[in-house]
């Protein structure tokens, strides 16, 4: 090996294989209902149907930016209405810190995509090449036999499947599920669907299959974060080093009853995802999955210790725990100010956003005042103005609405291209109507800088009405 | 060997804040060979786009990608969409083009492209036109307000010289040509303000009648509402061209007035023309 390459190999280093064993336990067992729960949402759902009705689709989760419309069970989302998603996704970001203070990085441990996928890339792993050892195995074995062959193109085909579900169940959410099946599988649907898919299913194949932990440690922005969002008193996985150190192998040799309970097996470090170990303190690789506490436990419970030598623990409690008290309850480092006031936030939200999806109409106008030119006098020397009237119909049929202003012994209003005060607005749709109204001459209105007015909108069949204040522009402007 | 080799200590910056010091983790080589296909990407993608910035120029590129020809491209694609509607709206009677929904809405969105192009600079972005150049949106029409005689006016413009079918009519001067004397005009202008009630001084009016009758009638008619085939505007309402104050009624009387509108059948497509004409005729004072 020359200079160089000795140079290189400080700076950049390959990828060191991770090959977790199986264990079993309880956050493990937890685990595997997240995964079959989150999984089973992100498949199922595009295939839920949902009748509303004959100008509408029956798909119970759509979004369909042809229309730009976005359905959600009974919700219908305009684009106008966009605020609910805004309102979602603070939520969220709300919902992330209140997790983050009280219970650390329990989204990367549990329910993140990434997480989920690659658990259950690890799971097709195990299947087929075998637990940890024979998998080591099958990596060191250099020579590509027939049967590292077989079981490396099964493991691979297993996965590329997996990853096309993930891609195809994507563009389910966009269209008819059942109609966009029937096109990818007669090759008809549109490109942009197999593109999607494609890239997808790639990009699945190779984060679950070969990147796992390193998307977590390079590409993902939140170990940065959660530095800052936790605290002594966020719940996280963490090694008891009073209770276990100074760890060692040889119970039965001399000075043993000096050691702690760590019996250095490395159950922990052998099941760990990202490739750590635990023993050594917080790491900004921990994803705080748990599966060291169900594999640590494993082996205390087989030497007759105690379980918890790795545990779900505060910071906080480390000086108490050193001191031989028994650490606060789980509940009081959760059930602390920051904690609540994020969820305080949270449903403060929430609530706004259950209010506004409630007081929602099904018919709904914007007013737009004509500016350019202000006002225009007619030839009687009457003042017209214009409004650009933006009516949306949320009913699934054509409607008439009946546009007045107020007050109308001042104002007459003429709506373009009808006589009468009617205009006709189709099926779920958002119709521009441009409405003249007249002052005339002698009036205050036709005089004045500006006087108030509205205009009101009514749907007869469903009484619904909306009004806007607007000012309507006179001489003196 | 079962047992992995000792993982050897990491190295630090040597760098320490209040005792924190900082790892010199060594980067993933995968991170490495994906800088350094960027790279390649970056020299290939200057040979095949436009990139090096020479004395005239960039250089071409070997794709031969240009976003002129680009745009260029999707404006004949454009214009081939809109074909078979432009024929359309050409050949279409001018009367009928409100009934047929989809052509209104084309000739509405296309006119006002062309107005806001070729017609805002003396009309206004918004049509409500300027001293000299008439609004547009109300219903007073010098020329008439249907849709054909807004087309007329758009397509062979007004007193121009390049369009032997323009339409044409010339007001006299009546103050610098001596047709009337100071006074006379006075009087005359004092009765066209009487006609729309504007303030006037009723001791000439009567004067002013005559005057009127004399002079004025046979273009602006008896009554003051004016002659559409000449141009004559009406003098009784509450629409003033140039103004309808004394000191600039006077000017009109004394100076006469001559506003020039170009023909626009040479520059624009007929389903342009027809286009525009639907366009103006839908801004609130079409006939």
């Amino acid at each position: 090996m020359n200079q160089a390459d000795q140079q290189e190999d400080q700076l950049y280093a390959a990828r060191e294989p991770i090959f977790p064993r199986r264990v079993s336990g309880k956050f493990r067992n937890l685990k595997w209902v997240i995964m079959a729960i989150t999984l089973g949402i992100y498949y199922i759902t595009p295939w839920i149907r949902w009748d509303r009705g004959p100008n509408l689709p029956d798909q119970a989760v759509l979004v369909d930016l042809a229309n730009r419309r976005f359905f959600f069970f009974f919700i219908e989302i305009w684009p106008h209405e966009f605020y609910f998603i805004a309102g979602l996704l603070i939520m969220a970001g709300l919902g992330l810190f209140l997790f983050t203070s009280a219970l650390g990085r329990v989204w990367c441990g549990y329910t993140c995509p990434q997480t989920v996928w690659t658990d259950l890339f690890i799971l097709v792993e195990r299947w087929v090449e075998g637990d940890r050892n024979a998998r080591l195995r099958l990596h060191r074995q250099k020579k590509m036999d027939l049967r590292k062959a077989r079981l490396r193109a099964t493991k691979w085909a297993l996965w590329f499947l997996i990853g096309l579900a993930t891609g195809g169940a994507w563009v389910f959410y966009f269209t008819d599920a059942p109609t966009l099946l029937n096109d990818l599988l007669h090759f008809r649907a549109h490109p942009v669907a197999y593109t999607t898919m494609g890239v997808l299913t790639l990009t699945t194949f190779v984060f679950g299959g070969f990147m796992r932990e390193q998307i977590c440690i390079y590409a993902c922005p939140w170990p940065r974060i959660q530095a800052a969002m936790m605290d002594e008193d966020t719940i996280t996985v963490g090694y008891r080093e009073w209770r276990g150190e100074p760890r060692g192998k040889h119970r039965k040799a001399e000075g043993a009853e000096n050691l702690g309970d760590c019996i250095d097996c490395m159950a922990c470090v052998n099941v760990c995802p990202v490739g750590i170990d635990i023993r050594n303190g917080q790491q900004l690789e921990c994803i705080t999955c748990a599966l060291c506490i169900d594999a640590c436990d494993d082996i205390m419970a087989k030497v007759g210790k105690p379980r918890g030598l790795i545990d779900y623990i505060a910071l906080s409690d480390e000086k108490l725990e050193r001191e031989g008290n028994a650490p606060r309850p789980i509940m009081k480092h959760i059930f602390r100010p920051r904690v609540l006031l994020y969820t305080a936030l949270w449903s403060l939200v929430g609530v706004g956003l259950i209010i506004a999806l409630l007081s929602r109409q099904d018919i709904d106008m914007t007013v737009a005042p004509v500016r350019n030119p202000t006002f225009v006098t007619l030839s009687d020397g009457s003042i017209r103005n214009t409004y650009d009237v933006r009516l949306r119909n949320k009913h699934g049929e054509d409607r008439g609405f009946v546009v007045t202003v107020a007050p109308s012994d001042v104002f007459e209003l003429k709506l373009e291209g009808y006589d009468e005060n009617v205009t006709d607005v189709p099926a779920d749709s958002t119709k521009l109507q441009r409405v003249y109204i007249v002052a005339a001459p002698d009036t205050d209105a036709a005089q004045a800088e500006r006087t108030e007015m509205t205009i009101t909108v009514t749907d007869p069949v469903a009484e619904e009405q909306v009004s806007k204040d607007t000012v309507f522009n006179g001489r003196d402007n | 060997m079962s047992k992995k080799p000792e993982k050897k200590e990491v190295e630090t910056t040597g760098h320490s804040w209040d005792g924190i010091e900082e790892y010199n983790n060594p980067l993933p080589r995968w991170w490495l060979w994906t800088f350094y296909a960027c790279i390649v990407w970056a020299v290939l993608y200057t040979i095949a786009y436009p990139a090096w910035p020479l004395l005239n120029g960039a250089t071409p590129g070997i794709l031969g990608f240009s976003t002129r020809q680009n745009v260029a491209e999707e404006i004949a694609s454009v214009e081939e969409a809109n074909a078979a509607i432009n024929d359309r709206l050409a050949s279409a009677e001018l009367t009928q083009i409100s009934a047929d929904a989809d052509l209104q809405s084309y000739a509405n969105n296309a006119g006002a492209a062309v107005f806001r192009t070729w017609c805002a600079q003396c009309h206004g972005s918004g049509a409500a036109g300027a001293t000299g150049y008439p609004n547009l949106l109300d219903d007073d029409w010098l020329w008439g307000g249907s849709i054909e005689e807004i087309h007329t006016t758009i397509s062979h413009g007004i007193r121009n010289e390049t369009d032997p079918d323009a339409r044409y009519s010339q007001m006299p001067s009546f103050g610098t040509d001596e047709l009337l004397s100071k006074a006379e005009i006075r009087q005359v202008v004092n009765y066209v303000m009487s006609l729309s009630t504007e303030p006037n001084d009723p001791a000439v009016v009567e004067d002013g009648a005559v005057v009127f009758a004399d002079n004025c009638a046979s273009c602006h008619a008896d009554d003051g509402t004016g002659d559409r085939t000449q141009g004559a505007p009406n003098l009784t309402d509450a629409i003033w061209l140039y103004g309808g104050d004394y000191d600039t009624l006077i000017t009109s009387v004394s100076e006469a007035r001559f506003g020039v509108m170009p023909n626009w059948n040479e520059r624009l497509s007929d389903a342009e023309i027809a286009a525009v004409a639907t366009y103006v005729h839908g801004l609130g004072g079409g006939e």
